[in-house]
């Protein structure tokens, strides 16, 4: 059933997006699971959606309005809960709801209608274009060159940010570099599943790899494995049912999740 | 005589406005087995945190191994209070006492060989060599904690501190944990902040009262003009069993 779907353009660069996303989706995520950034990064999502109403607003593209203020809030995010860490989770709510609000306000004062807007929600796999891929690639590849370079920083940062300071591990740089390239990630992923299930695809291969993992590294690879097969499987699934990509993709991959509780809990690890 | 091996001039400390740490003088030479006491909240932490360049005080010079806080990491080991998060991280223990090598090692290369070696060395010296593929979550919490001082030994450092090192491990593994430090003593300086008084009856060389303000001296000894001033109360000493202990004698005021 495969090669015959590989005939069509659209088919062959949506799964070219899946593998693609699979990458520095498995590899952010495994950093965002393990140092709990989960709920900032489902801010940065969010927030995002302020900046694709700007850039619709302005007639812009809105995938770069949407990098910038991904990148905006990442950075705004990262400074409160360095600084106000107990009160962090507040401040990213908010910002949240304002990107959000923003996003909502800026497309209603844009004059014609916008059917765009569901893609940005619910993600548009299907109608990827061909330079987004490379933009995807281009991540990747950033994001695998500074993992290369800063693994065991990185590793140190998020088992005991104290220790690796004394060890003289640049922690707050690390940090901040760590939430630009989740911003990054985030607003590669929202092409493929939507910003609302932006965070499954972020959270659950990782969450699912972390179990059997004997190390980060190991973490990031198996996720980015579990990533693919979900993206992969989740596409070729909602193709035949005629469902939506994204959020058939999500379902697969919590089913993945709740597959590997159910192992893992036979098998003593639950 | 060679130069202390900590030297704090004058530290204050303030979090918000409300001064944790005041007119705080310290010195430890080198071969010092400290005992850094005092009641909750009275700012042992806050003072380790300052040595190891955590925190910068407000007012104060600080040197730690003729450095800045924090830029002697070659020279430095620490032993962090065990909060037991983190227990589902996937690192092995001898992963995770790879991480006190970060000083030595080179960006570019990762652990090379000497850093394993050492890494192996200090599996060795706590015990935790047959463990070392474990992960972190399937250890006890004595365990751990051995793993968390091999992680500090494994940078070899001329200077050890820990925080509460005995907070979260049974009693057995305290004595055998105190004997260890003693060895240890023998080729490093040592730093421990504890509420736990057994540190100071047959380990310490020196101990540091500290409530906002600091009480040294430079005996394993409380006197109780320091236990007045720390606790501002008298406070009573209770063991149990086979603990060593000793009271102390009256110290001649004249």
């Amino acid at each position: 059933m495969i090669p015959d779907i590989l005939q069509f353009e659209f088919m062959r660069n949506a799964l070219a997006a899946c593998l693609l996303i699979s990458i520095s989706c498995g590899i952010m995520g495994t950093l965002v699971v393990v140092n709990r950034l989960v709920f900032l990064s489902g801010g940065i999502a969010h927030a995002s959606y302020g900046g694709v109403g700007v850039a619709i607003f302005l007639g812009s593209s809105p995938y770069i309005g949407a990098g910038i203020s991904a990148f905006l809030a990442a950075m705004i995010m990262g400074g409160v809960s360095l600084r106000a860490k107990h009160r962090s989770d507040s401040i990213i709510g908010v910002i949240w709801a304002v990107g959000m609000a923003v996003g909502i306000i800026l497309v209603d004062l844009t004059p014609g209608y916008h059917v765009d807007l569901m893609s940005y929600l619910f993600g548009s796999i299907l109608l990827v274009p061909r330079e987004n891929l490379w933009m995807m690639a281009g991540l990747n590849v950033v994001v695998l060159v500074w993992v290369r370079l800063f693994y065991h920083d990185l590793l140190a940062m998020s088992y005991d940010e104290e220790h690796a300071q004394v060890m003289g591990v640049p922690v707050r740089g690390l940090y901040f570099t760590l939430l630009a390239l989740t911003a990054l990630a985030v607003v590669t992923t929202i092409q493929a599943v939507g910003l609302i299930l932006v965070i499954a695809l972020l959270t659950i291969p990782a969450v699912v790899a972390e179990r059997f993992s004997g190390s980060l590294g190991a973490m990031m690879a198996w996720a980015v494995l579990l990533s693919s097969v979900f993206c992969v499987f989740g596409l070729l699934l909602a193709y035949h049912l005629n469902l939506t990509a994204g959020a058939t993709i999500v379902m697969v991959a919590a089913g993945g999740f709740f597959l590997s509780r159910i192992i893992g809990h036979g098998r003593g690890l639950g | 005589m060679t130069p202390p091996v900590v030297d704090a001039q004058d530290v204050c400390f303030a979090y918000d406005g409300c001064f944790v740490l005041e007119d705080v003088h310290l010195q430890v030479r080198r071969g010092e087995f400290l005992a850094v006491m005092g009641p909750n909240g009275g700012g042992k932490t806050t003072l380790l945190k300052i040595l190891l360049g955590l925190l910068v005080p407000q007012r104060g010079v600080v040197s730690v191994l003729d450095a800045t806080p924090g830029k002697a990491s070659r020279k430095v080991g620490y032993v962090p209070q065990q909060t037991n998060i983190h227990l589902q991280f996937p690192i092995t223990a001898e992963d995770l006492v790879l991480l006190g090598r970060l000083p030595h090692r080179r960006r570019t290369h990762g652990f090379g060989p000497m850093d394993r070696e050492a890494a192996c060395q200090a599996l060795h010296r706590v015990g935790m060599w047959p463990f070392r593929r474990r992960r972190i979550g399937q250890l006890s919490g004595g365990q751990r904690q051995r793993v968390f001082i091999a992680r500090a030994l494994a940078n070899e450092p001329e200077l050890l501190l820990l925080d509460e090192p005995t907070a979260s491990v049974d009693r057995e593994f305290q004595g055998a944990l105190y004997d260890l430090l003693k060895t240890l003593n023998a080729r490093m300086t040592i730093i421990v902040v504890s509420h736990d008084l057994t540190v100071l009856s047959s380990y310490a060389t020196s101990v540091a009262c500290v409530n906002r303000r600091l009480y040294y001296h430079d005996r394993a000894e409380l006197t109780p003009a320091m236990l007045e001033s720390t606790y501002h109360c008298p406070i009573e000493l209770v063991t149990h069993g086979p603990v060593p202990h000793r009271v102390l004698k009256e110290h001649d005021l004249s």
